[in-house]
């Protein structure tokens, strides 16, 4: 009843599918955890015209679906642009504008755990500010949460396969291209949901290496 | 040619009544999901906290096998794959798209709730369970009586913040051609070519809906908090 010839038939076009979904997800980690590292910045800012700006941004992003970012990203560039928007910059602009608030908030969180004494000593050295989050802030508090920010890495992931609804061609919009050809849903959604498992049990296996090395440390 | 905004179909009848009727029709998938995925993720949750060792095993399958799929695949899985192998009575049924979206979203989120189950129980401290079994408790007693008020009132936060991402993965029931909020504001598009004005209208939807389980939950987790053991932000 299973027939993998199917899979076997159309492995070169599944092959770009993916390749797309993987290109998807390094232009939006490149540009979210970035945009990220500053968000966590500005989320611990006392200086209120950072923060408040700030803080609103990551809640208004964090109620809304990725679905309906990734719409309303679509719908809004061509206005500011003019033209013609391709669906591959519009998901890189929804993703990385999404992912910035998940990461943010993780980031957040390893700035915090930054012992007081650590960042006043900081100072007390004659460090202004950007010096601090630069020597101090960013590469304690980053490096205290990077198994947070590999499970949020495996979210990104799997939801660039949203970018499904503005007809981007990634792994999932190829499978179902195929599909509408071939009539193989079994066998074609199986194959991209094992490839997907696959890839994501990896990753959260690095994610409890990580951990549990953070584990002995402490 | 520049854009030219035009607020007014977003009130103007047919699409005022189609936002309407989507809006509805997202709150009702994201309830009728969580009732499945409450009840089926505390069992799986619960599952993983006992000491027996095929129990850890089966909600641990289960919990990484729907966390590592994206949602969206589970749901043409569901939707397209299955209902051909169930044969055509249940492959021709009416409103097929709606069963599948609940019962995909259901399962999905129960994964995402075993999990918060679980942490909520491995949080009560280790000392809770030693002086209730030295009280002369059986084990089921002392989940019955300890771990599980305890553990539930840890969890509300956590489940709040699961119950309002039930609502905004409902928008991808859009995919299986559910017309629901975002669903909506897509055809509008299709419609009137007025696609930023429609998809605005849809996010306030969902921040609407999102800010009342803020506000209700906010209360119910007042009434049940036991001074000093959960701690606000």
């Amino acid at each position: 009843m299973i027939d993998v010839t199917v899979i076997i038939e159309n492995i070169d076009l599944l092959w770009g599918g993916l390749l797309m979904t993987f290109k998807l997800f390094i232009v939006a980690l490149a540009g979210g955890l970035p945009l990220g590292i500053f968000l966590g910045l500005g989320r611990l800012s006392s200086r209120k015209w950072i923060y408040y700006p700030v803080s609103a941004y990551v809640h208004f992003i964090r109620n809304v679906p990725l679905l309906m970012l990734i719409f309303w990203i679509y719908f809004s560039l061509p206005i500011i642009t003019g033209g013609l928007v391709e669906p591959f910059y519009a998901a890189v602009v929804s993703f990385v504008i999404f992912e910035a608030t998940y990461f943010g908030e993780i980031i957040r969180a390893g700035y915090q755990s930054v012992s007081k004494g650590t960042i006043q000593a900081g100072y007390s050295t004659g460090l202004n500010y950007w010096q601090v989050a630069r020597y101090i802030l960013i590469p304690i508090g980053l490096r205290r949460v990077i198994p947070s920010l590999v499970t949020q890495c495996i979210i990104l992931f799997q939801d660039t396969s949203l970018a499904y609804v503005i007809g981007l061609r990634e792994f999932v919009r190829t499978a179902s291209l195929i599909d509408n050809r071939v009539i193989r849903p079994l066998e074609l959604y199986g194959f991209v949901a094992i490839v997907f498992l696959i890839i994501c049990l990896i990753g959260s296996q690095i994610v409890k290496r990580l951990e549990s090395k953070e584990g002995e440390r402490k | 040619m520049a854009y030219q905004f035009d607020w007014s179909i977003i009130w103007t009848n047919p699409y005022f009544k189609w936002l309407v009727i989507g809006f509805i029709k997202t709150v009702e998938i994201g309830i009728l999901s969580w009732i499945i995925a409450l009840p089926l993720g505390i069992g799986i949750g619960a599952l993983r906290s006992l000491p027996s060792r095929v129990g850890r095993v089966v909600g641990t399958a289960y919990v990484e096998f729907f966390r590592n799929i994206p949602l969206l695949v589970q749901l043409f899985f569901w939707y397209y794959a299955i209902p051909p192998l169930l044969g055509t009575r249940i492959s021709r049924m009416h409103n097929l798209e709606w069963y599948c979206a609940i019962f995909g979203l259901g399962i999905y989120t129960a994964s995402r709730v075993a999990e918060h189950v679980r942490s909520g129980f491995s949080s009560v401290p280790v000392g809770q369970r030693f002086a209730a079994l030295s009280t002369g408790l059986s084990q089921f007693q002392m989940f019955r009586y300890v771990i599980i008020p305890y553990g539930f009132r840890i969890m509300i936060p956590p489940l709040t913040t699961e119950f309002l991402t039930i609502f905004k993965n409902s928008a991808l029931a859009m995919t299986i051609g559910i017309l629901e909020l975002s669903g909506i504001s897509w055809r509008i598009n299709e419609y009137t070519f007025h696609g930023f004005e429609a998809s605005t209208a849809a996010i306030v939807g969902y921040l609407i809906i999102g800010l009342t389980i803020i506000f209700l939950m906010g209360k119910v987790e007042k009434r049940l908090r036991v001074p000093g053991l959960v701690r606000r932000e």
